[in-house]
């Protein structure tokens, strides 16, 4: 079992399954299609992203370096989380964006969203967990790969 | 953070549940980024980022309803960006009509109506390129803001000298409500502080769309600082100049992360400060005829059908100045007279600012911008290229932000005009 330490920006506690992003993670292409038609959950509709294109990321722990991207960006994140279809946990492996701070702030402000966000857990952090995998997450920020 | 007794008393909610939200938003989004306290917006006119009803922002118009409901505008007024669609000047089948007014922009004529309740500056203010002259939102140099959109960002604080960070759409106008903004990054003089070296050795003036775009792609969200050149533009900003930087910093913005830039010997920081505003241990990177024809050849051709002839020409991404309007109408001009030909050989769209156009159209090239057959709109293609089923069309653009954020196909302005002009069928 390895554990990394990140900053928790918006804390919380959860067991959940691993969605990764090697590359960042393009908030809008990601997003739009599946908020556009009110669906009950995001199907990953960026093609240019082959990481992630295709997955069901509901409820899931989102791990990626950062978003790009249009600079709607932080209110496609708002959007998702007042429409409870949000991934459940944001883990960033570098400092978080001004995009997705100022998403995960919406959300969490004006939504009053669960979702969880984490950031500067390391380069390492993504090169060790992959898709799938079971994840840990602590209040203090401290992130468990069971495997 | 640390907060004044004024704002604390607004964060406990004495002025209201909204502003208090409000309020809390840009010192938690502030705490993020270590900021220490909120400094006054010192230029009264905000820039947002988000002017198109896209349906799918519905947190976005619920708060707007509630800013209304509790009269809560900005402290000065503010201009955004352009509108999406202008049925009038641009072609759109029915179809693209459907998707475009009922499925992607469904919302925009009541989230315009609420951009007016909560202060947008007139009818006029849709414009990336709002700090021209013509549409008069040009602060100061020092003046710190509220604004986002990368491109108005990145000039505003490099050409102008203004100070503000690359916010998100909604945080923008926050800042412009409270009159306060988190202090961090480029608000800062330490953040100003250039961490990577450019140096420019080309033979001749780079073209500014490529040169931006190698700089953004190499330095991503640092500061460059650019050696070589003044050499090709001068010590002055003039209206060509201010043409060029526009261009050449909506190209470092969006093929990379940058908002700000100092180009040595020519913007106001560069000139009073020099190389002092090199930060310790910066990188260097240098620029040649050989590595902006590599960086060229790197983009990808995204067209359905790669070697189609180009359907559509969008030029002015970010807006036009009213000089490149101008130049851009008489080159046309001049290179039809020269193919014998009456109208533009494809179907080509020039865009700038409602008050630019409104201008331009009392100068005398106006004519010739007529009859050549030229569409002149102030809508934004970037939101033309978001309707699906412009994917189908051969879109081609000097713009290398529309490249970078649509399947459009970038030309240098020289092969861009011969495309127009049908210099390129022979």
């Amino acid at each position: 079992m390895k554990t990394f330490k990140g900053r928790a920006i918006a804390p919380g506690s959860f067991t959940g399954e691993a969605v990764v992003s090697r590359q960042g993670v393009n908030t809008l292409a990601t997003f739009q299609k599946s908020a556009l038609k009110n669906a009950s959950e995001v199907i990953v509709s960026d093609q240019n992203n082959p990481d992630i294109f295709g997955l069901n990321i509901t409820g899931k722990i989102l791990c990626l370096p950062q978003t790009i991207g249009s600079t709607t960006g932080g209110m496609v994140i708002q959007t998702i989380c007042a429409m409870k279809i949000n991934p459940k946990a944001f883990l960033f492996s570098e400092h978080i964006d001004s995009l997705a701070a100022s998403g995960i702030v919406l959300a969490k402000v004006w939504e009053n969203s669960d979702v969880i966000a984490i950031d500067q857990l390391g380069a390492e952090f993504l090169d060790a967990v992959k898709t799938g995998d079971k994840l840990q997450i602590s209040e203090d920020g401290t992130i468990t790969i069971l495997g | 953070m640390k907060l004044t007794e004024e704002q604390q008393r607004i964060l406990d909610g004495k002025e209201g549940e909204t502003r208090a939200m409000i309020l809390k938003t840009l010192v938690m989004f502030g705490d993020i980024f270590g900021a220490k306290r909120l400094v006054p917006v010192t230029h009264n006119q905000g820039h947002l980022v988000t002017s198109f009803g896209i349906g799918l922002l519905k947190p976005l118009y619920r708060i707007m309803e509630r800013l209304i409901a509790d009269g809560i505008k900005v402290k000065g007024s503010f201009t955004v960006d352009p509108r999406p669609v202008d049925e009038e000047n641009v072609k759109y089948s029915l179809l693209d009509k459907l998707v475009l007014k009922k499925i992607m922009y469904s919302q925009q004529a009541g989230y315009e109506e609420q951009l007016k309740a909560v202060g947008l500056k007139d009818d006029n203010a849709f414009s990336c390129a709002s700090y021209l002259d013509e549409v008069g939102n040009k602060p100061k140099l020092g003046d710190v803001l509220s604004w986002a959109e990368s491109s108005a960002v990145v000039f505003a604080n490099s050409v102008l000298g203004a100070r503000c960070n690359r916010n998100s759409g909604m945080l923008d106008l926050f800042g412009s409500i409270m009159g306060l903004v988190p202090e961090f990054g480029l608000l800062t003089d330490e953040g100003r502080k250039a961490t990577y070296v450019i140096k420019v050795n080309t033979t001749k003036i780079p073209e500014a769309q490529i040169l931006g775009s190698a700089i953004g792609m190499k330095v991503v969200e640092e500061v460059p600082y650019v050696i070589g050149l003044d050499k090709f533009l001068g010590d002055e900003l003039n209206e060509t100049v201010i043409g060029y930087l526009k261009d050449f910093g909506a190209a470092t913005a969006s093929n990379g992360a940058v908002g700000l830039y100092h180009i040595e010997g020519l913007t106001p920081e560069a000139k009073a400060q020099g190389k002092s505003l090199i930060a310790k241990d910066a990188k260097e990177y240098i620029i040649d005829d050989a590595e902006l024809a590599r960086v060229y050849e790197s983009y990808p051709n995204m067209w359905k059908k790669p070697d189609a002839a180009p359907a559509l020409c969008f030029v002015g991404c970010p807006h036009l100045t009213f000089t490149q309007l101008k130049d851009w109408t008489i080159k046309v001009s001049e290179g039809l007279k020269a193919e014998k030909r009456k109208k533009v050989a494809v179907d080509t769209v020039f865009c700038a600012g409602p008050d630019v156009v409104e201008k331009f159209k009392k100068d005398e090239s106006y004519k010739a911008l007529k009859a050549a057959g030229i569409r002149l709109t102030s809508i934004c293609p970037l939101m033309y290229t978001n309707n699906p089923l412009s994917h189908r069309k051969a879109i081609a653009t000097n713009s290398n932000k529309l490249r970078t954020y649509s399947l459009a196909r970038y030309y240098k302005d020289a092969k861009m005009l011969n495309i127009i002009t049908g210099k390129e069928e022979k």
